[in-house]
């Protein structure tokens, strides 16, 4: 029997009202209430970042540092050496514009792949609406990527690189970027509160999708018509967005991108679907 | 006016046991999905399937209804379900039948320090702990400097927290817990922690939220606390409502079925345990000032009072104690073998003897002793009481018992002060080590 259904004579009316039943509607998302729960977002948020370089000698430099030494190995291996077309963009340009984007999708995506299961102690003592918590895996990447972002305008400035006004877009790509890994990172952070095999799957995904994106090479190399198919991974769509976007280079990411998008929305939904129904037994089996 | 502030009809919840223990098992989930419409369609045909899981009811068409300002305890043993109803209200956990209407804001209190980071300082956490119970940025920065205060760190609240004592950790997390004012609080036993000193600030502090007119739902098996607060009482038992009504019908209900254990236990003559030579009256644990308490500071020792009323003389007789563990492990026996009786047949009248159980010696926890006296050669029990009583060591976080600075979680039946001693050696090398010529010869350069 569902008592949700019965609800008996008017109540005395006072601000709040909580209804606490079983669950019978997956698509009941309140967002509404996410939104009252914005500061607790912003506190995780901020622990995040806070707690991220503690008694690390450089701290913050981690973040350009990252992003940096890994272009360098680009450019030395995948540029120099195996001759890979940058589209006739100086090799760190051509690497930064997308290691940065990849290096917020790939550490928000593990956050937020464990960040139920890091935070179960607080999970089975506190209700908050849980859906904060991937928002906040998602978002605490992010303060990296802007200091990352400082460093590639000055790589830019550097290598005489001007941008057009296509760096409008950026923020588009971006918050494709953003829903990318939110979309995935809720699937896996509920199915990680479930099967930790997760917590092993996550690092291979990581690595496989890396070289499933467009991150060492250009998508260039992809034939015209199976573009859309390779589109079906958003990251090639952010990444060549990122290229596009900044440098001018090259041609706008239609189809790719158009696929991408479509891509990212389908599974942000389920994701968004999926992690709702698992939100009221999670604190039982987390 | 009698506003409803928590109505509850019906609630059930069930925990599937196997769910819980095969999650690890991918393989056998995807096969469970695989076949779960199988499963739904046989059930829609009115066959019963087969369950493997083992399935639990802790709590079971559980109804009450709560005014706005009433003050209600909620007791029962371990495990009775009374957390699992907590966990529901505070919306930890959705219920599996039924449903709860809360009018107002509501706080909950499961733990204290929920959300606490080692890596920040005292002011971080405040603030983080402050957002995760429900208070607004602004309200944790009005109430600052009264939480510090309550806490007793004002000097160290730009000290990350790793580095503050239990004690201090206990405190902070306690005044955060303390200043949030919601309209409805749901308090579970978080003052089962911390000192003693400590558990009675928190009570204090709980009386004055109490005195504020707020509704609260106070979840405890400590009788005492609950009675001083509580006007009304809900017992629960293996998930079910057993009793709701005022505090003092309700005690009574839940002491006399055996389902608390107190500290102290008295029989009337006609009920008390024994035969025709003996009759126990009472056993109860106290401190070494004579009173009767529920828990005791794990540095100070604990005596145990076995009062039993002899009817018929000539009979040798041997008091004996049985302590237990919370895992139910038999951490020692012991028997009486003060020369005085020992051996001696015992004229008619009543005896009170005491064992103490020294300092530094029990571990942190809950003890179930059992009282008996027996007659030995040939060996007769002349009566057993399984659970007699029950009482709690808390351990000291001022770093003088066998905890020293550890702030962890210390497993160990006893928890004993030991003597150690260290020497030194400036220029190690001499015979003295190693010991063995195996060990020497294992040496590789």
């Amino acid at each position: 029997m569902s008592a949700a259904g019965a609800q008996v004579a008017p109540l005395p009316t006072t601000a709040s009202l909580v209804r606490i039943a079983p669950r019978t509607r997956w698509l009941s998302l309140d967002l509404r209430e996410a939104w009252n729960y914005r500061e607790l977002l912003y506190f995780f948020v901020w622990r995040d970042i806070k707690v991220r370089y503690k008694q690390t000698v450089i701290g913050a430099s981690w973040a350009i540092l990252q992003p940096f030494l890994t272009m360098v190995v680009f450019t030395l291996f995948f540029g120099h050496l195996a001759k890979i077309s940058s589209q006739g963009l100086p090799y760190p340009i051509f690497y930064l514009c997308a290691l940065l984007p990849w290096t917020y999708f790939a550490t928000a995506l593990q956050n937020a792949s464990t960040i139920v299961v890091d935070q179960q102690q607080v999970i089975t003592k506190v209700y908050f609406p849980r859906i904060v918590l991937p928002f906040s895996a998602v978002t605490s990447p992010l303060v990296d990527f802007f200091i990352a972002f400082v460093m590639l305008g000055g790589m830019m400035i550097y290598y005489r690189v001007v941008p057009t006004i296509a760096i409008f877009w950026l923020p588009a790509f971006l918050l494709l970027a953003i829903l990318t890994a939110l979309g995935v990172g809720l699937w896996l952070s509920a199915l990680n509160a479930l099967y930790r095999d997760v917590r092993y799957v996550v690092p291979f995904l990581v690595n496989f999708w890396l070289f499933a994106s467009p991150v060492a090479y250009s998508s260039a190399i992809v034939p015209e018509r199976w573009r859309w198919l390779y589109g079906l991974n958003p990251m090639a769509g952010v990444i060549e967005g990122f290229r596009w976007s900044l440098t001018g280079h090259g041609q706008p990411p239609g189809p790719l991108l158009a696929a991408s998008t479509g891509a990212v929305l389908l599974v942000t939904f389920g994701g968004l679907i999926y992690y709702h129904a698992m939100e009221g037994t999670i604190a039982d089996v987390v | 006016m009698c506003q409803i502030a928590i109505r509850v009809r019906g609630i059930g919840k069930r925990y599937c046991i196997g769910e819980r223990l095969q999650y690890g098992g991918l393989r056998h989930r995807l096969e469970g999905a695989l076949r779960a419409p199988f499963r739904l369609l046989r059930n829609g045909n009115g066959n019963k399937s087969k369950t493997s899981r083992q399935e639990i009811w802790a709590l079971r068409n559980v109804s009450f209804e709560v005014s706005s300002g009433e003050v209600v305890g909620l007791i029962g043993r371990n495990g009775a379900g009374k957390s699992t109803l907590l966990k529901i209200l505070s919306r930890v956990t959705h219920p599996t039948k039924g449903s709860a209407e809360i009018f107002g804001r509501v706080g909950s209190l499961l733990e204290v320090g929920t959300g606490f980071h080692p890596e920040l300082t005292g002011r971080e956490n405040v603030f983080l702990n402050g957002a995760v119970l429900g208070m607004g940025k602004k309200e944790i920065a009005r109430k600052f400097d009264e939480i510090v205060a309550f806490a007793e760190v004002e000097d160290f609240v730009d000290t990350p927290l790793k580095h503050y004592s239990t004690g201090m950790m206990m405190r902070l997390a306690f005044a955060v817990a303390a200043h949030i004012e919601p309209e409805i609080l749901l308090v579970d036993e978080v003052l089962a922690v911390g000192d003693i000193a400590f558990q009675k600030k928190c009570l204090g502090k709980m009386s004055d939220v109490v005195n504020e007119g707020r509704t609260i739902i106070f979840v405890s098996h400590n009788a005492a606390a609950v009675t001083r607060l509580c006007a009304r009482c809900i017992l629960i038992d293996r998930g079910e409502l057993l009793k709701d009504g005022p505090t003092y019908d309700v005690m009574n209900i839940y002491l006399r079925s055996g389902l608390a254990t107190t500290s102290l236990r008295e029989w009337a003559p006609e009920g008390a345990p024994g035969d025709e030579v003996v009759r126990l009256r009472a056993v109860r644990a106290r401190s070494t000032d004579g009173e009767s308490a529920e828990a005791f500071d794990i540095r100070r020792p604990v005596a145990v009072d076995v009062i039993f009323d002899v009817l018929q003389s000539g009979t040798v007789l041997t008091p004996n104690l049985h302590f237990f563990n919370e895992e139910g492990v038999n951490v020692f026996i012991t028997h009486d073998i003060d020369p005085t009786w020992r051996g001696r047949p015992r004229p008619a009248g009543r005896y009170v003897s005491t064992v103490w159980i020294p300092g530094n010696f029990l571990a942190e926890g809950t003890f179930v002793v059992g009282a008996a006296i027996t007659t030995m050669a040939p060996v007769n029990v002349r009566l057993y009481e399984r659970e007699a009583i029950a009482f709690q060591v808390v351990d000291s976080t001022d770093g003088d018992s066998a905890r020293g600075d550890y702030a962890g979680h210390l497993p160990g039946v006893v928890r004993p002060l030991l003597e150690w001693e260290t020497t030194y050696d400036s220029h190690p090398g001499s015979e003295q080590f190693p010991y063995t010529a195996a060990a020497q010869g294992g040496q590789r350069q």
